[in-house]
């Protein structure tokens, strides 16, 4: 399974080259722009970036414009890399309440582990244009549980795929970037009710699936689930860990050392307590810095200052947005929020582009303006982590991308 | 679940049986004044101790519609003394340096659910919607508010100084609304906004059909709903003209008994009168225009459109009949009626004339009122339209305060008002910006160089609970 990431990569690559033409298929170059991206370039005024057939060649100050290209002046704006979402159910949802409009879950019950969203993407949404116009370029889609039918014991719901955000018809960056769990109260709820049973009911599942195929499994996991489930258990593909009791994580770190699990862990309200030990485990965390309410038993200790107190522990963290879909665009003011809070700026910038592209695999080629990755890129008229601020250009994979959105032409037809 | 329903028709039961006592009370005298008896949960609001304070060299966004740079903000027991440049400040006040700074009235929320779905969010705390039956009129949220829900000091730590509470909606009349303000109390009595009139909470669209037409019961369609709320204000229209009958008798010192009290037709009728105010949770712009069309047809007026999320598409129908629209910048997409929603909304109504407010209805938007205002003044830029700050800081100061009838007391930083007060570390638009001070009548109940300050509620006492 791990082999096979960077042959998909690649291949995306190329279709996503394909797809979009003579238009990605050029050099050009952006000039006069204030560069603000982790990595090596770090931050430059007046920098200038070149891009050629969807790949940064060059970026930095000094680096000379090639005679004869499209060169964009950015008058000295702010230039970052394109914004990568995590948590994010884009492309499987366009209505929450309209179930025939949304792929991001199943009742059935020989799905759970195995389940897919590679399979379910809509490229067609009209939530990627709205996320895009907030400047986000890739996001990692994510499944959901339904949890309808009460009687389902599916601990598990399936596989995340990372999707680009450009127009065309291929957005499928890369399948299998995760497996998504939810533990705590509500993932305790699917199993019975209790975390006592949770955790026991893990281990068994992890012993079953390490060893060779059976007929019959206890639980309701299926053949399908089962080796869905062994690239996790082979440290190929991580395990996201939905959590937010401080108690939790403790019992999440010592199951992934357990059983040699490389995690990531999502939401982790109460992360600031037990901020030195997910550290020390080298666990990345995706929060959304917002979510400050004790909104149950499981996140009393929710705080705004859960991003900046992880940072200075030495913690990987992603920002994410609002909800799962349709308010992802907000992700870049959640990091605004956490420097508010003391966490620097330079890594609210990295929580947003470099960070999730290490966490998920993917920095290879994405989260930073560096030669040799794909060339999203975003030219703001602001402080990105600004409201007020708004996209002024943003190419994915070299392509210009079009700062219009269905939201945008309704708002032109009433305007007057 | 089956064990609250069981229990809410218990309560039904009882709430029958009580009120089959005999209704004729003995009339009172004839000299007595018509006027229903001193009214019921009155407020016992009380302004926290305030020390005379003088903010100096700020940027001031009065509410008013004006910016003042380099400005004093003077408040004087509980009220504004003065606001401007050039402005001595009276002996003995604190003085606070507001170089750098920027100063607004407090914000106000004119859609909250804070203590009716408070946090945590368990069942034990779902006490906003009365959903086992449409027509609630009788219901009043101030009586399942629970002032220890924790977010209250989160909003103040937003730089919220009053709410508007009002009931869910599930139901086509939820009943009736609370404002507050945001202090620290014990009692709901204790944060009732003194003298604010009530307002009545009505939904149409989804909700109400989805939740009674998948019970099987009216209203299933967007037409049953209209049906039911012109059903509703005929017999609220009887009820109305017997009670005056009676009045009239009474005041001409003839016998008459009284009719039986009806909690809800006396609350719809407060709404024909005029002195009730009407929320109507309404979404799609065809549907507001029909509602406006009902308001015409009974006789009464609606207050504000909340959520409106198409409000632009009508904005000019909104200005001339002059109704308010409470909204977001950045929700949208969640069912189908807020399909349409677009950031561009308020800065759209605005140009239009309309009076706009930026409501929250959760828990953590309640805390950046401010942002999300800044988003939508954002929007409006990018479609053309350059809403200043000086107006756009309205949307969430005396645009809500007008929505919940208050403006005459609060919303704008003008003499004589209550000393509703935010200082800002930074412009108000800006994502960084922490409300630093907030004053609530003149008292300082936020102070984040003084964790003294920072009230926590009965419920995060000794647990461990985040900061902010």
């Amino acid at each position: 399974m791990t082999r096979q990431f960077p042959a998909f990569a690649a291949l995306s690559l190329i279709l996503a080259a394909a797809a979009a033409g003579p238009a990605a298929a050029q050099t050009f170059a952006i000039t006069n722009a204030h560069v603000v991206t982790p990595g090596p370039v770090g931050e430059v005024e007046n920098g200038t970036i070149v891009v050629r057939d969807g790949r940064i060649v060059a970026a930095g100050s000094g680096v000379a414009v090639p005679a004869g290209v499209r060169t964009i002046d950015a008058r000295g704006a702010t230039v970052t890399p394109g914004l990568i979402a995590v948590n994010t159910a884009l492309g499987l949802v366009e209505v929450n309440s309209v179930d025939g409009s949304v792929d991001s879950k199943t009742t059935n019950s020989g799905i759970s582990a195995s389940f897919d969203v590679q399979y379910g993407l809509n490229p067609a949404s009209t939530l990627i244009p709205i996320a895009r116009l907030g400047g986000v370029t890739r996001a990692v889609v994510m499944p959901d549980y339904d949890d309808s039918d009460v009687a389902r014991e599916l601990p598990f719901a399936g596989k995340a795929a990372m999707i680009s955000l450009g127009e065309g018809a291929n957005i499928l960056h890369r399948p299998g970037v995760g497996m998504m769990l939810e533990l705590g109260e509500d993932g305790a709820a699917r199993v019975g009710g209790s975390r006592a049973a949770e955790f026991v009911q893990l281990r068994q599942i992890f012993d079953l699936a390490r060893q060779p195929p059976r007929e019959e499994y206890p639980f309701e996991l299926s053949q399908a689930d089962l080796a869905a489930l062994r690239p996790v258990l082979s440290g190929a593909m991580p395990l996201i860990v939905v959590v937010h009791r401080a108690a939790d994580i403790r019992q999440v770190l010592k199951l992934a050392s357990d059983y040699k699990l490389k995690i990531i862990l999502s939401g982790a309200e109460e992360a600031w307590r037990v901020a030195g030990e997910i550290a020390a485990a080298r666990v990345p965390v995706l929060i959304n810095p917002t979510s400050n309410i004790p909104s149950s038993f499981d996140m009393l200790g929710a705080s705004l200052q859960n991003a900046s107190i992880l940072k200075a522990a030495g913690v990987e963290i992603a920002i994410g947005g609002n909800d799962a879909g349709h308010r992802v665009r907000e992700m870049r003011y959640n990091a605004g929020l956490a420097v508010s809070r003391g966490l620097p700026y330079a890594a609210g910038i990295e929580a947003l582009t470099l960070a999730p592209a290490r966490i998920f695999g993917v920095s290879d080629l994405l989260g930073s303006i560096a030669p040799g990755k794909a060339a999203d890129i975003v030219i703001w008229d602001g402080d990105p982590l600004e409201p007020l601020t708004q996209p002024t250009a943003i190419f994915i994979a070299g392509k210009e991308q079009p700062l219009t959105s269905r939201a945008t032409e309704l708002g032109k037809r009433y305007a007057r | 679940m089956l064990l609250g329903t069981a229990l809410a028709l218990l309560a039904g039961c009882s709430t029958a049986s009580s009120s089959a006592r005999p209704a004729v009370t003995p009339p009172p005298p004839p000299s007595a004044s018509p006027a229903p008896a001193p009214a019921p949960f009155a407020s016992t609001y009380k302004p926290l101790p305030a020390a005379d304070t003088a903010i100096v060299g700020a940027s001031i966004l009065t509410g008013t519609g004006a910016r003042i740079d380099n400005g004093t903000v003077l408040m004087a027991a509980g009220k504004i003394l003065a606001v401007g440049t050039d402005i001595a400040v009276q002996p003995g006040a604190r003085v606070i340096d507001g170089r750098g700074k920027w100063v607004t009235p407090g914000i106000i929320d004119a859609h909250s659910h804070l203590g009716v779905f408070a946090a945590p969010g368990v069942q034990g705390h779902a006490d906003g919607n009365e959903n086992i039956d449409p027509y609630t009129a009788h219901v009043w949220a101030e009586h399942s508010v629970w002032p220890q829900d924790p977010v209250f000091t989160k909003a103040r730590a937003g730089g919220v100084t009053s709410l508007l509470i009002l009931p869910g909606s599930a139901n086509l009349f939820g009943g009736r609304g609370v404002s507050v303000k945001n202090v620290p109390a014990v009692t709901v009595q204790q944060m009732k906004f003194p003298d604010a009139p009530y307002t009545l909470k009505m939904a149409c669209g989804e909700n109400p059909k989805g939740r009674y037409g998948s019970r099987g019961r009216a209203p299933a369609t967007r037409m049953g709903e209209v049906a039911g709320f012109r059903r509703a204000w005929i017999d609220a229209a009887e009820y109305g003209r017997k009670v005056d009958a009676y009045e009239k008798k009474r005041a001409r010192g003839e016998a008459a008994e009284a009719p039986k009290r009806d909690l809800g037709l006396e609350t719809l009728a407060g709404v024909l009168k005029g002195d009730i105010l009407v929320q109507n949770h309404c979404y799609r712009a065809d549907e507001m225009a029909v509602m406006l069309d009902v308001g015409h047809e009974f006789g009464y007026k609606t207050r504000a459109f909340h959520h409106a999320v198409e409000a632009y598409k009508i904005a000019d129908m909104l200005a001339a009949e002059d109704v308010c629209v409470a909204t977001w910048a950045t929700r949208w997409g969640f069912k189908m009626e807020a399909y349409d929603a677009i950031e561009e909304n308020a800065a759209i109504l605005s140009k239009a004339g309309a009076c706009v407010a930026i409501h929250s209805d959760e828990q953590r938007l309640v805390q950046r009122l401010n942002i999300e205002s800044a988003v939508a003044l954002a929007a409006g830029r990018r479609a053309g339209i350059d809403i200043p700050q000086e107006e756009a800081i309205k949307w969430i100061t005396i645009n809500p305060a007008r929505i919940m009838g208050i403006a005459d007391r609060t919303g704008s930083l003008e003499p004589g008002k209550m000393a509703d007060v935010v200082l800002w570390s930074k412009n108000p638009f800006s994502v960084y910006a922490i409300a630093e001070k907030v004053f609530i009548d003149g008292a300082l109940v936020l102070d984040t160089s003084d964790p003294a300050t920072r009230h926590r509620s009965d419920f995060e006492i000794g647990q461990p609970v985040g900061e902010e």
